[in-house]
């Protein structure tokens, strides 16, 4: 649209047309569309009001097309569901007659009224009226803004190095984006690093993962930071600035080879953290062998030399002089387009159930705990022993859902543990024989996926137990055994049974730290402490916030087959909204009238981005915003002292008519 | 002191519904509305919301020019404190209605007629649950016809 079109259809007397949606039965059901239509038919400006089946169908859409050549119309109305579910569809729709996008305004009649107002139909078709009138008068003052596009860097920031953002960063950098991938711990991996097989296929979790660990190590576009954290978030969409800590790992990244002598020689032993507390580690160590970058880390906590500076001993033998104690913390910044966040999740702790008996009884593990026992890699070297004693247990229960689906701690099923029971029991009856009994005590199978309800069918076969029902109590016996009492509601019959060890299956958490991140990162997060998805069917990978995209059990409890798609689904946002070079930003940017501004300053002071500066206009200061840092939050138009500020589509004009045509009955 | 005394009018007014106007942020409070609508909780109709991209866009004078059209109560719902979308602009808007709620009483209009409250975009509940609180206040209060003074 041309700057003379523009000003044209500024000038012009509003038509407006007005489109009551139906929504089938979810408007119309409680809102009277039609007497809603002929009331908008009487409003100052209206050419046309019609109620319509759907409006966003296609001829739904088409009626508003012929109608703005036929009649002229140069603002449009549509009363329908929330702008934030089709604001999009109905702007296309006036643009492909000619019309600006933003002469168009929605009326929210569904979620903010027909939805919620179900039992007061008279009352809800009055509110619709009102909102209606509100939406036509706020319309009449809707004016043609010219898009803006603003250059974008074409590169991504991932937070978090388990699978989620391992995926999305190779699919981002393949596709071309600069990629930094930022990983709190000293290796990527994540959770996944830690399991020993995955199912419904029995893939050595490993032998997946590390090939992926690596290539994103050695991939040209990927920047690893790991044993570091993001601190702070500015800027918008194509400008995020990002600083990043790296963390003093004590050792010369570039000299370590990660030939490990440092930790044979180091003198401390302490529980190992991969090894879910089983294993020792020493306090310069990588998290395990396959870690990715493979370079030493000393723990400065348990480290000597931190404690009383006597023992250098690591630093006297690393052949390759990497060690180096007086490193501090490092900070660096970058400016990315998109950020990925995938930061993963936590696991319940078990021992907010105390009648479970985790911690308190040595054979209660948790299934991360048999993860470990039974990798190759793990404490045991892949033996399955109980802790007690060391011995093959010959009967093992999984419970179910602890800390899921459970009023007093997550509501939410976990979406991993049936199966992942599942795959634990088969590992059981694989490693120590047919004969080894193994129970599941669930409270409902969820074998939903590709090829689970097929495991299902080979673990049931291979003679696993499954116990509709679940124990409120573990005891132990005098020799480490766990006895429990459990109604199974199949057969509709109590049983007392008797164990060797007892497998927790553990509801999955938001994970530590996810409350700072959402105040660097400024998004929503949902009841249940997840970040917010920006729509949980549509646009699951994206946040309200553009170029923030969200990839794995940082959104939602999920299990890797899906974590893996949803991580390519937010990297391919991502690239899709980089691909280009430039991205169009809603022109809602502040506007100073030099004429009518005092030079007072107070605009200068409230805005977060510092997007206005003091500019001088024949000797005079006067206030003028920079349009590319300026994101239209209008808290300047509301601290001017001389209204000089126009705050582009809320201006003053706007939403005082709104106040007025909301209190005029 | 010469603070006015508000009181509670107990002003029996016969089926009388208030009329309440909303100004939201687009990025919290507006999304908490629709979760609201979306969960199908069921809220009095009184509420006539204006959606706004920040609270700290709402300037006093849409506040007071609702009270001068018949407004019974004015409600402003933003991000929490820290979660803002454009990073602080809900702490203007805290500063304003606190000195607002203040020029209020002064000018004899109960400052409860004001309500604040942060809803984030995943509070349907919570959303539902202060409007309903503030359609009950405000219908305690009785309509507002220029003064709250005895």
């Amino acid at each position: 649209m041309s700057e003379e079109e523009l000003q044209k259809s500024k000038d012009e007397e509003p038509r407006i047309g007005v489109y009551i949606c139906h929504c089938g039965k979810n408007i119309a059901g409680t809102v009277n569309s039609e007497s809603v239509a002929e009331y908008a038919a009487k409003l100052p400006n209206v050419v046309t009001a019609k109620d319509y089946l759907y409006t966003c169908s296609e001829p739904g859409q088409n009626m508003i097309r012929d109608d703005i050549k036929e009649l002229g119309l140069n603002r449009v109305v549509v009363a329908a569901c929330s702008p934030k579910m089709h604001e999009n569809t109905f702007r296309k729709t006036i643009t492909d007659s000619g019309l600006n996008p933003y002469v168009l305004e929605v009326a929210n009649i569904r979620e903010q009224c027909s939805w919620c107002h179900m039992n007061e139909k008279e009352k809800a078709t009055d509110k619709a009226k009102d909102l209606v009138r509100m939406a036509v008068f706020r319309a009449s003052d809707l004016e043609p803004l010219e898009k803006m596009t603003i250059p974008v860097d074409k590169s991504s920031l991932v937070i978090g190095g388990g699978i989620a953002g391992i995926e999305a960063a190779l699919d981002m950098a393949d596709a071309g984006l600069k990629v930094y991938l930022v990983e709190r711990e000293a290796s990527i991996g994540g959770k996944m690093a830690q399991l020993d097989k995955t199912f419904p296929t029995l893939d050595c979790s490993a032998c997946i993962l590390t090939p992926k660990m690596v290539s994103a190590s050695r991939h040209p576009n990927i920047t690893l930071l790991t044993y570091s954290e993001v601190k702070h978030v500015d800027g918008y969409v194509g400008n995020f600035k990002v600083t990043v800590e790296k963390k003093p790992r004590y050792v010369d990244i570039d000299a370590c080879t990660g030939c490990g002598e440092c930790a044979i020689v180091c003198p401390v032993r302490i529980p190992n953290e991969f090894d879910m507390h089983r294993g020792k580690r020493a306090a310069i160590d990588v998290p395990f062998p396959q870690a990715v970058p493979l370079k030493y880390a000393i723990d400065s906590e348990h480290c000597l030399y931190f404690k009383n500076k006597l023992c250098t001993t690591c630093k006297q033998l690393c052949p390759k002089n990497a060690i180096d104690y007086d490193q501090e913390p490092e900070i660096v910044e970058l400016t990315v387009g998109s950020i990925v966040v995938a930061t993963g999740c936590d696991t319940f702790d078990a021992s907010k159930i105390p009648e479970l008996g985790y911690e308190r009884y040595p054979n209660v593990i948790t299934n991360m705990d048999f993860e470990r026992i039974v990798n190759a890699g793990g404490p045991t070297e892949g033996h399955i022993l109980r802790p007690s004693d060391n011995k093959e247990p010959k009967s093992v229960a999984f419970i179910q859902c602890v800390g899921a689906r459970d009023e007093e701690n997550e509501l939410y099923c976990c979406r991993y543990g049936c199966m992942a029971a599942m795959k634990q029991a088969y590992l059981l009856k694989e490693k120590l024989g047919p004969d080894t009994d193994v129970y599941i005590c669930y409270i409902d199978l969820r074998s939903f996926g590709k090829g689970y309800e097929e495991f299902y069918r080979k673990v049931r076969n291979m003679g696993v137990k499954f116990i509709r029902g679940q124990p409120s109590e573990i005891l132990q016996n005098p020799d480490g055994s766990l006895v429990f009492n459990v109604y199974d509601s199949n057969i509709a019959r109590h049983m007392e049974i008797t164990v060797d060890m007892a497998v927790l299956t553990l509801a999955l958490t938001p994970p530590k730290g996810i409350d700072e991140l959402q105040q660097i990162l400024r998004i929503s997060r949902g009841a249940d402490g997840y970040f917010l998805e920006a729509h949980v069917k549509l646009q699951p990978a994206e946040t309200h916030t553009r170029g923030i995209m969200l990839a794995g059990t940082c959104m939602a409890p999920r299990d890797i087959t899906d974590t893996v798609s949803h991580a390519a689904n937010a990297a391919a946002k991502a690239i899709d909204l980089l691909a280009a070079g430039e991205v169009e930003i809603e022109p809602i940017t502040a506007w100073v009238d030099k004429d009518i501004c005092s030079g007072c300053g107070v605009c200068l002071d409230v805005c977060p981005y510092s997007a206005i500066k003091g500019v001088d206009v024949e000797g005079h200061r006067r206030a003028e915003v920079i349009d590319a840092l300026c994101t239209g939050c209008g808290t300047c138009g509301a601290a001017c002292p001389s209204n000089a500020i126009t705050n582009r589509h809320y201006t003053r004009k706007q939403l005082m008519d709104q106040v007025i045509a909301a209190l005029e009955t | 002191m010469t603070e006015a005394v508000m009181v509670k009018k107990e002003k029996i007014v016969e089926n009388f519904e208030p009329k309440i106007v909303g100004f939201l942020c687009n990025w919290c409070c507006y999304g908490g509305a629709d979760m609201a609508g979306l969960g199908r909780m069921q809220y009095p109709t009184n509420i006539r919301i204006i959606r706004v991209m920040c609270s700290g866009r709402v300037d006093p004078e849409f506040i007071l020019e609702a009270f001068r059209r018949g407004a019974d109560g004015v409600f402003i719902g933003g991000c929490h404190l820290g979660d803002c979308h454009y990073v602080e602009g809900n702490y203007r808007t805290q500063r304003r209605v606190i000195l607002l709620k203040e020029y209020l009483r002064s000018m004899n209009i109960n400052p409860e007629r004001l309500r604040l409250e942060w809803v984030s975009a995943s509070e349907g509940e919570k959303f539902t649950r202060v409007v309903k609180d503030f359609v009950k206040v405000m219908k305690e209060l009785g309509p507002f016809d220029g003064s709250d003074k005895e």
